[in-house]
């Protein structure tokens, strides 16, 4: 199971981040813990007409959920804002395509920058429930 | 040392079906057992005897089968007694894990007896689940909490008792040992002082009482509450040991059948000790198989047991301590701690060391296992750990040092 979860995209993506770090002139900033292990991930959002015109995450985490947030922020630069709102957690499980349907747990890991940027685009405090998403 | 020659653990581990089982061709190296232990025949056998043979309410019917199950629950509770050097089974009460036995305390003697300014003293190495109960208290009442901290190897700062205890300090609640350092705490010498000034003193024993020898006598406090599960026993299953005089003088925790002599339309009066904090149908089938889980370890001996333990421990700090960028937390000396192993591996987050050894079907825990206060204290968010049992070998360790190896690999 681990040799699935930790293929190579994975473990390059986790070791070298991208867009990692903050955007002092956010439009929109949000940030989500996973209260199971204490991880955090913020996204921070720059919208410029309409278009997510930069994107970048910070926080601490597995190298699934920093993996995540790194493949779905590359994703997101460029994306019309309402195409990001109706983002799909299945998108994203098809993005960083690893099998975690059998692992709720990790699930978790893996939605954390998703969580993230709905509650922020949607301007709510916290999505509770990953079916949310 | 003649009972550590007898610790046969292969015959140990043929008594664990699931430890039969292999994942890719890889057997199971079970290191989780300070979250739940795996259960051996005896005690699946027991559960399932009772399902299939004579599942009945006890304390009810006057048939055969209610009879048999009330006298099997109750001879249960005449094992666990004996287990925990108890004075009498009354002191015995059944909730369903360490959790419930901790806030039923809270609720029922600390509802009657704390007042404005009192103060709880803690420590900060606490289960959530010894910390929780007690600010629900403490808000509930208006009492004040303190906590006693640990040095650099995790172990109580003794020192600090001295200003720590007062007048003021109405109750003492420890754990015996930490779920995360493996710390076993020195909870005699501090019951003494607890009770020099008319603390009661509470110890969580979810930790010790599956893996050494436990005498409440010798232990000194005056509640001591542990899990089933933990212990070999089923899920659902608790114990809240207490002073006979104590119990007898708290007011019940949950109210409804089987806690009660006389119900009027406006009043009721309670039932005596152990029933009197029973309400409702308990786990019979599981209390009874707690009660073949008490035969179980008592068969292979507690103090062979802990033995085994140590010297897992000695053997799992020297192999984890080669593991290059490998932080351990706790003691180093293994006579001040019992066999859990928490740790830190540079550049790879819990999670993933966790999931990595998953990937050789070896189970470990990783996360803030119950305890952000000690977690933030210790200044890491999550930490991964292995915790060993009666069936674990020095085997195990080996595939958790080689697990760690190429996780360290991996994240180079």
């Amino acid at each position: 199971m681990s040799d699935d979860m930790y293929r190579e995209v994975i473990l390059e993506h986790a070791k070298y981040p991208h867009n990692f770090g903050t955007l002092e002139d956010a439009s929109v900033s949000h940030e989500e813990l996973n209260p199971l292990c204490g991880d955090k991930v913020r996204i921070d959002v720059l919208i410029a007409d309409g278009v997510i015109a930069d994107v970048r995450f910070s926080g601490r985490g597995c190298a699934i959920s920093q993996a995540s947030a790194s493949l779905l922020t590359d994703e997101l630069r460029g994306m019309p804002v309402e195409q990001a709102k109706l983002y799909s957690k299945d998108d994203l499980l098809e993005l960083i395509g690893i099998p975690l349907s059998k692992n709720p747990t990790r699930l978790k890991c893996a939605l954390l920058s998703l969580k993230a940027l709905k509650a922020g685009l949607y301007g709510v405090g916290h999505i509770r429930d990953d079916d949310e998403l | 040392m003649t009972t550590l020659t007898q610790f046969d653990v292969l015959a140990i581990r043929r008594e664990f079906p699931i430890l039969q089982q292999e994942v890719n061709g890889k057997p199971l190296a079970f290191l989780d057992s300070g979250a739940s232990s795996q259960k051996p025949r005896q005690v699946i056998d027991c559960l399932e005897d009772y399902y299939k043979r004579y599942n009945a309410n006890v304390h009810r019917g006057v048939y055969k089968l209610s009879e048999e199950a009330t006298f099997a629950y109750e001879r249960a509770r005449g094992k666990v007694a004996r287990f925990i050097g108890a004075a009498s089974q009354r002191e015995v009460i059944f909730t369903r894990n360490t959790t419930e036995a901790l806030n039923l305390v809270a609720y029922s003697w600390g509802g009657a007896n704390l007042q404005p300014g009192d103060r709880i003293l803690l420590t900060i190495m606490e289960h959530h689940s010894n910390i929780v109960p007690w600010q629900q208290l403490a808000q509930r009442t208006g009492a004040k909490l303190d906590y006693l901290g640990i040095d650099g190897e995790g172990r109580l700062r003794l020192d600090e008792l001295d200003q720590k205890l007062s007048e003021r300090t109405k109750l003492v609640a420890l754990t015996h040992q930490s779920n995360v350092l493996g710390t076993i705490n020195p909870v005699r010498a501090i019951a003494d002082r607890a009770h020099a000034v008319g603390a009661v003193v509470v110890v969580d024993g979810a930790q010790s009482v599956p893996h050494m020898p436990v005498d409440v006598q010798a232990l000194g406090c005056d509640f001591l509450a542990f899990s089933g599960h933990k212990m070999c026993a089923p899920t659902g299953i608790g114990v809240l040991w207490g002073r006979r005089a104590l119990l007898e003088a708290m007011p019940p925790f949950l109210g409804g059948g089987s806690m009660i002599k006389v119900v009027e339309l406006e009043q009721s009066t309670y039932a005596d000790l152990p029933a009197r904090f029973e309400a409702g149908t308990p786990a019979i089938g599981e209390a009874i198989a707690l009660g073949a889980a008490c035969d179980y370890l008592s068969e292979i001996g507690m103090e062979a047991i802990h033995g085994h333990e140590v010297e897992l421990l000695a053997y799992a700090l020297e192999r984890l301590s080669a593991v290059e960028g490998l932080t351990l937390f706790g003691p180093r000396s293994v006579e001040q701690r019992g066999a859990a192993v928490s740790f830190t591996l540079d550049g790879v987050h819990p999670h993933d060391v966790a999931a990595i050894l998953d990937g050789e079907n070896v189970a470990v825990r990783a996360g803030h296992h119950c305890t952000q206060p000690l977690h933030r204290q210790l200044d890491v968010p999550a930490t991964t750990r292995a915790s060993f049992y009666i069936y674990n070998t020095h085997e195990d360790v080996d595939r958790l040092a080689a697990g760690l190896e190429k996780a360290r690999r991996m994240f180079a």
